[in-house]
């Protein structure tokens, strides 16, 4: 979080005004919102700068959060699948679950120094909303979750557990009830709260400074691999493959390697049922340029630029957008962007069970599932990583249905 | 003198602030808005904003965002939109009219093309509420040439310096939104309203006008008063959903009701 800039890194951006390459990302918000974004780019700039608030984070990432994971040598999926060495990053062990706790921390301690005592936030498979809600249980702040009401239904569990919280959580019945629809409602509640409220986005996305500010705070996890990779292999990874819905888990694994060009950088969207069925989301190989929550970046959108809805199994990776770092990315090639569907997910998802004992989540199921196709295809000395971004406890009432076991 | 200007100057000179409906295109249906959309200016109008139905109005309230949905569902499309305001420009070509909306679907009609189509069409203005003066670079250029007004918005959050920033890319009239908060929900006080003009007035010679929260006839006569014009949107709005079928069709006293409720604030407005 602290490298110094230097010239002609791919790790400098975004520009003051958020850009990201030739207009992407950006600030497109309604007025009333702007001056609350330049304070917020204000008070973070503080923050970043001041150890304090590095010393402090830190503290909470490794009593609170668990930090560092481990990075897993999977030895068994490795053998059964005869190719590339592969090993896990273990963000599923965090605390909650997911790697969504090391932003939310990042943002709750900004949010405390900012003096506000009322956070909300969007959710789609519950994971941020839960680690939003956890925080806010630790800090004694209150907590609004707004989470689309389909989900709220296909996430029994996370919707539990965030009660438990004590948080207050809003379905939200637009739209198809996913996470665009929740993302709106958040946006309209703080609007209409700004006086004490502090809107904690879960992704890479939405105006600036959220992506830039999300990705710093998840960097952590690629700080983190290049470290272990380095005492358990004396080098740098070859391949690193993550998921992407919004871009959180696959941006903070890739940044720390953006300038490394030897490193492969991966990003697996959901491609629901076939990039080209018309029922998926991924953004980047099948949407375009186009402008929504307050930026700038590849959307799923009709020829009227109305946005479409977007599908997949994994209700995280369910989103119509994605962060405009990763479209910057793909615009440059710096990362490759590919497209696993539901049922390779599903597939992925019992073969990491099966021969790890790690439950994925099914979002982290789509890097899986990417990863058992090329690996086969790469020498034994390729070190390929997978983020496994979160545990998949809460999906197996999704994964029982799909596989047609009544629980 | 753009028909914005002329519209402000005449109210000026008759003593008296502007009254804007909106409406949104293609709610419930093509006919039905065309026909609101010309019965406006005699029921009292004095500029019209209509609504580019967009599928994610994430700053508007409810009835906002359910007036969109059903015109998305009408099949409103921006082309659809320059044929009302084409038809509405045989009848009318004093009333300014201003287009409301977000930037995606014009970005995906493109800024040029949007720019010449919605001028040929007879648009005066154009808001774009997730478009601020930052991102405002491509847009300015075709909009000028084309003479479109670039209204801005201002919100109580905006502070002195912002204000200057703002105010220098705006043109036609300043919208002031009364509240922090999204359309169609809370009201400011006149004591509020009264509280915040002077600060815009002192900083622009632009005409004022007030929306936001503006429902009641006595609501629109004060704001008109305490700025220059006062919007009502999610009113009219609320008033044409009530009129529908159940399966969200126009009946006999969609037009009637709206026009009615128009009526009654354009007699206050003016008294």
């Amino acid at each position: 979080m602290t490298d110094g800039v230097r010239a002609n890194s791919l790790r400098n951006g975004p520009n003051a005004s958020g850009h990201f390459g030739d207009g992407l990302g950006g600030r497109f918000v309604a007025e009333t919102l702007m001056p609350l974004l330049l304070e917020l780019d204000e008070a973070y700039k503080v923050a970043k700068a001041d150890p304090a608030f590095h010393k402090e984070l830190a503290f909470y990432l490794k009593d609170y959060v668990g930090r560092p994971s481990p990075l897993w040598f999977a030895k068994r999926l490795t053998d059964e699948l005869g190719g590339a060495k592969i090993y896990m990053k273990r963000e599923e062990l965090n605390h909650t679950g997911s790697h969504k706790l090391n932003n939310v921390m990042g943002q709750i301690l900004l949010a405390r120094r900012m003096g506000r005592t009322r956070i909300v936030a969007e959710t789609g498979a519950g994971q941020h909303g839960v680690a939003t809600a956890t925080v806010c249980a630790l800090f004694g702040m209150k907590c609004v979750i707004y989470m689309g009401a389909t989900d709220v239904e296909r996430q029994a569990p996370n919707v539990f557990r965030m009660k438990l919280l004590g948080a207050e959580v809003v379905p939200v019945t637009a739209g198809a009830g996913t996470l665009k629809d929740a993302m709106n409602e958040a946006m309209r509640d703080w609007v209409a709260n700004i006086h004490d409220t502090y809107f904690l986005v879960g992704t890479v996305a939405g105006p600036h400074p959220y992506p830039a500010m999300v990705r710093d705070f998840q960097s952590v996890i690629g700080d983190e691999v290049k470290v272990q990779m380095q005492e358990a292999e004396g080098r740098l990874p070859d391949v690193i493959v993550a998921a992407i819905g919004g871009g959180s888990n696959a941006m903070g694994i890739f940044h720390p390697f953006l300038d490394d060009p030897s490193v492969k950088l991966i990003g697996v969207e959901a491609a629901g049922h076939g990039l080209d069925s018309g029922k998926t989301a991924a953004s980047i190989e099948r949407g375009s340029r186009g402008v929504l929550h307050g930026n700038r970046t590849y959307l799923l959108q009709d020829e009227n630029g109305q946005i479409t809805e977007a599908h997949s199994i994994s209700a995280g990776l369910d989103y119509p957008g994605v962060g405009p770092e990763h479209s910057w990315l793909h615009e440059i090639g710096r990362a490759e962007y590919v497209g696993i569907t539901d049922d390779e997910a599903l597939e992925a998802f019992q073969t990491c069970t099966r021969t790890e004992g790690i439950i994925p989540a099914l979002e982290s199921a789509h890097a899986i599932a990417y990863a058992v196709k090329i690996a086969p295809t790469l020498s034994p000395e390729t070190l390929l990583v997978i983020n496994i971004s979160g545990r998949g406890d809460k999906d197996i009432f999704t994964v029982a249905e799909h596989l047609g076991v009544k629980l | 003198m753009s028909r914005i200007a002329r519209r402000f100057a005449a109210l000026k000179q008759d003593g008296r602030g502007a009254l804007i409906p909106y409406l949104e295109a293609c709610d419930p249906d093509f006919q039905t808005s065309l026909d609101l959309l010309k019965a406006m200016p005699e029921a009292g109008a004095d500029l019209i904003e209509i609504g580019m139905p967009f599928s994610d109005p994430s700053a508007d309230g409810p009835v906002i965002q359910l007036a969109a949905r059903r015109g998305l569902k009408a099949g409103a499309t921006l082309p659809r939109l320059f044929e009302m305001v084409k038809s509405f420009r045989e009848q009318d070509n004093d009333t300014p009219i201003i287009l409301m909306g977000y930037l995606n679907p014009i970005e995906a009609y493109g800024i040029d093309r949007f720019c010449v189509d919605a001028a040929a069409a007879g648009v005066d203005g154009l808001i774009i509420v997730d478009m601020p003066p930052e991102e405002t670079g491509p847009m300015q250029g075709p909009a000028k040439a084309a003479g479109l007004d670039i209204i801005r918005l201002i919100a109580p959050t905006t502070d002195d310096n912002r204000l200057k920033l703002v105010l220098s890319h705006a043109s036609g009239f300043v919208y002031y939104v009364s509240i922090t908060g999204i359309t169609g929900t809370r009201s400011a006080s006149d004591e509020d309203l009264r509280a915040a003009l002077p600060r815009i007035r002192a900083a622009t010679d632009l005409p004022i006008a007030i929306g936001f929260g503006i429902r009641t006839p006595e609501q629109a006569a004060s704001a008109s008063r305490i700025a220059d014009g006062a919007v009502v949107a999610s009113a009219l709005l609320a008033t044409l959903a009530k009129t529908l079928d159940p399966s969200e069709q126009a009946t006999p006293s969609t037009l009637p009701s709206v026009l009615t409720q128009l009526r009654e604030l354009a007699a206050a407005v003016r008294a």
